[in-house]
């Protein structure tokens, strides 16, 4: 049942993908491009998002098991730190240089783009990379 | 600031952006999880780093969900080639070299790893929480965005 819905899931959220223009590295730079030919898009994308999310986890936070009996897994970290903001950052750099991020990325890839697979790659480097230097900040501590 | 009207698709985006808030709340309601790629995507790396540096296996237990989630994201494009009608599948324009794309990837990678999160997780699902951790990283990486499509495109 599990797998099914995970699955299930997925493909809602790579359908709003595609279907909002997320998967066009065109629109996301569209987006980012304040001092130029200006596309909203992506605002719309967001705002629409958010709306819908805040009323699904509004509802979350007054439950103590999900529909499937099992635990309701809500971050709890809240420290803002620089590994946050820098990443983030980070992150946003690489997102403004190739108008790709994660998800939109994966399903590219998926439908046989070549560049999106070439970035996908690149970003699991990445985030081997990031293993690898957790790995040896704290060689003896395995990382939750 | 001029508006790209040729290319605004305000309703795409607005049916687009619920399918995935939907999505975000339906992850949190059935599966107890939070839909951030880069977290669902990086744990699977995290796995095997595991398994390598620390000979835990254990952790492979936890990857069947990330599996089946990448699997149906994977599967969305095809379902809509064959169910939608064309024009509501925009096509990708994609200008940047290899070069670039391979370090825009290692960055992503990177910083999505040290920032917890990207888009969907701080984006969607920790702005829809009223996460303020969420939101501190959702402005970092917007300004990121912003400011370097400004570098790029009109400083160069």
């Amino acid at each position: 049942m599990h797998r099914i819905t995970e699955f299930a899931v997925g493909l809602l959220f790579g359908c709003g993908l595609v279907l909002s223009g997320m998967t066009d590295p065109g629109k996301v730079i569209g987006f980012l491009d304040v001092a130029g030919l200006w596309d909203p898009s992506l605002a719309l994308v967001m705002g629409g998002a958010v709306a819908v999310g805040m009323l699904g986890f509004g509802w979350a936070r007054h439950r103590s098991t999900n529909w499937l009996g099992g635990d309701l897994r809500l971050p709890q970290t809240t420290q803002i730190d620089i590994r946050l903001l820098a990443g983030s950052a980070l992150f946003g750099l690489g997102w403004g240089l190739a108008g790709f991020c994660p998800g939109p990325a994966w399903v590219s890839m998926a439908s046989g783009n070549s560049q999106a697979l070439i970035f996908v790659i690149a970003m699991v480097a990445g985030m081997g990379l990031f293993e690898i230097l957790e790995h040896f900040k704290s060689p003896t501590k395995a990382q939750p | 600031m001029t508006i790209d009207w040729n290319h605004f698709t305000p309703w795409a985006a607005l049916g687009g952006g619920v399918l995935l808030g939907l999505a975000s709340a339906l992850f949190m309601l059935i599966n107890g999880r939070i839909l951030g790629i880069s977290g669902i995507l990086g744990g699977l790396l995290g796995a095997l780093s595991k398994s390598w540096f620390h000979k835990e296996t254990s952790a492979f237990s936890d990857t069947g969900w990330r599996l089946s989630f990448l699997a149906g994201l994977a599967a969305a494009p095809w379902l809509l080639v064959w169910l939608a009608p064309a024009s509501w599948i925009p096509q990708p324009r994609i200008e940047t070299s290899t070069t670039v794309i391979v370090m825009a990837g290692l960055l992503v990678g990177l910083g999505t790893r040290y920032g917890s999160g990207c888009t969907s997780g701080h984006g969607v699902c920790g702005l829809s929480r009223l996460s303020p951790r969420s939101l501190a990283a959702t402005i970092s990486f917007m300004a990121g965005g912003f400011l370097t499509v400004y570098v790029v495109r009109h400083l160069f």
